[in-house]
């Protein structure tokens, strides 16, 4: 039901880290990601060995758990004046992570993010990604800023 | 409280935002926080943040887009005050 807000995401195919979104409101996200099999970086991460690479688990939990979140409380305040077709540019500006457990090919993880301010452009949350069995894979706190780019205008 | 007070206060609110410790020791008007303190942009937010909260004060989005160097950051906090 909030998946109308992934056809702002810039993100494309291979880049694209998010497949759903089950619970969204101004106060947080939570989102699932299944990682593929066949992802480009497991063919070098490791040779015979995959394992997904923490860049990519901070990607996964920097999407779902902010640029999602970013573009939802930008859609929602009306005085910002949103047309449809605007693209979104999200701007990543600090992580602090911990890692806790390996992800391996095939398996789905789900991101609960909390929101700490949304300010002058600025959204900073805490972030947690947990596997299907609930463990922790990795928590940090993350901020970001949402850049919009109005296409009709230029 | 006086332009001086506020700056020496304004330098402990900047200070756990950049690493350049000396360049912070001796600001003036004219430091800029981004070029010459080397903070990032949206560290910026957080640096207004911690001010409303030391100050008790609120900065609005008008405000807020003043501060880029120290001086115009004590313009805001001053004024600001004032209007408590």
């Amino acid at each position: 039901m909030h998946n109308e807000i992934l056809n702002h995401l810039p993100y494309k195919s291979s880049f694209r880290f998010v497949d759903n979104i089950s619970a969204l409101d101004e106060d947080g996200v939570t989102g699932e990601y299944t990682l593929r099999e066949g992802a480009f970086f497991y063919e070098d991460h490791f040779v015979g060995n995959p394992v997904t690479p923490g860049v990519i688990i901070t990607e996964i939990m920097a999407q779902i758990g902010l640029v999602v979140l970013g573009i939802f409380l930008i859609l929602k305040d009306g005085e910002l004046n949103i047309s449809e077709d605007a693209a979104m540019y999200p701007l990543l500006a600090s992580t602090e992570v911990s890692f806790h457990k390996m992800v391996l090919p095939g398996q789905k993880v789900t991101v609960i993010s909390k929101k700490q301010y949304f300010r002058f452009g600025k959204l900073k949350c805490y972030v947690e990604m947990v596997d299907s069995s609930g463990d922790i894979v990795a928590k940090g706190m993350f901020s970001g800023i949402v850049k919009r780019v109005d296409i009709k205008n230029g | 409280m006086t332009r001086e007070e506020t700056l020496n206060e304004l330098k402990t609110v900047i200070a756990p935002y950049t690493t350049n410790k000396e360049m912070l020791n001796s600001i003036n008007d004219e430091t800029d926080l981004i070029r010459d303190l080397k903070i990032n942009s949206a560290n910026l937010v957080d640096i207004i943040i911690d001010a409303e909260a030391k100050y008790e004060i609120e900065i609005d989005y008008d405000s807020a887009d003043k501060m880029i160097n120290v001086g115009s950051c004590l313009d805001v906090i001053t004024e600001k005050l004032n209007q408590k």
